[in-house]
């Protein structure tokens, strides 16, 4: 199960690029002349997002080098008492928001601190796959498309992201 | 606009806690050093987002992503109904969201961003989120990865002894958050606009 797994892991991509160049041949497409005009825009897809992404990773850093985003995250771990769920969950939670790294940083102390297979490993392993960085994302792409009032995006965002937590948690108390 | 507010408050909060608690100096070095990471990141997407949008152009111009479009019609019919039909964001929207089911995050950014622009032309209010923007970022947000492959990755790194028994309730719970996040941009993109 786990080695086919990771089969189709690694084969994934270079299927995804065996199947659209073959395609594109058969289509008889200029495949490299189309492969240059689309990096070219990739490129400068990029090259648009690099203030923003400065920006963010800047903010994100400043909060973690004052220890201030870990106090908060540490503050409300009380809020975990009341909400039926460990403790060391709740900095996961708040951090994987702002960025996916730090995140991952705290699930492996997890899993070093606790063990993968702990309630507390299932619980934030399933918790990662099932939400994405908030903030990063929403920033990206509404800066890309000049857009300054975002409406029920965020509302949005935080009942699905809360969504996925509810679920993690009592899925991995069923595991 | 929220994000300034947020992002304001970040760099101010974060120093007032660093003077506040003596860690200044650790403040500095965490803003030059991210700022460093930022630029050291978009050179490895440099070059990773050009392979993959050179290789979805491939794609798009040999009218695969054409046809992908059109089995997803009926969902980005009920997700975007702003969206007309044959509009470019529609082909950007169903490949971004099938890159991300894939788990090609990579492949996934450029056309999402594609779509982005494309849905602001659409706008008829030009700087204020549409309605199908915010359903976008918010079926984005919520996940649609199926195979968890990082976590299973670190999972087996870190000594379990089944990796992969992750994958059924992670399949379910994106499933749930996905549902959650359709059903909450439905009623809200159903409400009266601004």
């Amino acid at each position: 199960m786990m080695k086919l797994l990771m089969y189709i892991s690694d084969f994934m991509i270079p299927f995804v690029i065996f199947y659209i160049v073959g395609l594109g041949l058969l289509m008889k497409r200029p495949v490299y002349d189309d492969f240059v005009r689309g990096a070219k825009e990739g490129a400068k897809t990029v090259y648009g997002i690099m203030p923003t992404l400065v920006g963010l990773m800047v903010g994100v850093g400043v909060m973690r080098a004052s220890g201030l985003l870990d106090f908060i995250a540490n503050s409300l771990k009380g809020v975990a008492g009341l909400v039926n769920i460990p403790e060391p969950v709740i900095p996961v939670i708040i951090v994987k928001m702002f960025s996916s790294s730090a995140s991952t940083g705290l699930v492996l102390d997890i899993f070093k601190e606790f063990g993968t297979d702990s309630l507390i490993g299932r619980m934030v392993s399933i918790m990662m796959s099932c939400t994405e960085t908030i903030f990063y994302t929403m920033s990206v792409y509404f800066m890309t498309a000049k857009v300054k009032k975002t409406r029920y995006t965020l509302a949005g965002a935080l009942v699905a992201t809360l969504a996925g937590i509810i679920a993690s948690v009592v899925l991995g108390r069923m595991m | 606009m929220m994000l300034n507010y947020l992002w304001g408050f970040m760099m101010i909060a974060g120093i007032l806690w660093g003077a506040f608690t003596g860690n200044l100096g650790a403040v500095i070095e965490g803003a030059l050093s991210s700022a460093g990471e930022a630029i050291t990141l978009c050179i490895t997407m440099l070059g990773v987002m050009s392979l993959w949008s050179g290789i979805m152009e491939i794609g798009e111009k040999s009218g695969l992503i054409k046809s992908m479009t059109k089995r997803m019609g009926p969902f980005l019919s009920f997700m975007f109904p702003d969206v007309p039909k044959g509009h470019k964001a529609r082909e950007e929207i169903s490949t971004n969201m099938i890159a991300n089911i894939l788990g090609l995050g990579w492949a996934a950014t450029p056309a999402g961003l594609k779509a982005m622009k494309s849905l602001e032309e659409l706008n008829t209010t030009p700087g204020v989120a549409s309605n199908a923007m915010c359903n976008f970022l918010i079926l984005n947000i919520s996940s649609l990865q199926i195979l968890p492959i990082n976590m299973i990755a670190y999972r087996s790194q870190y000594g379990s002894v089944n990796p992969a028994s992750i994958i059924g309730p992670a399949i379910l719970a994106t499933l749930f958050s996905t549902i959650v996040a359709i059903a909450f941009a439905k009623i809200m993109s159903g409400r009266k606009k601004l």
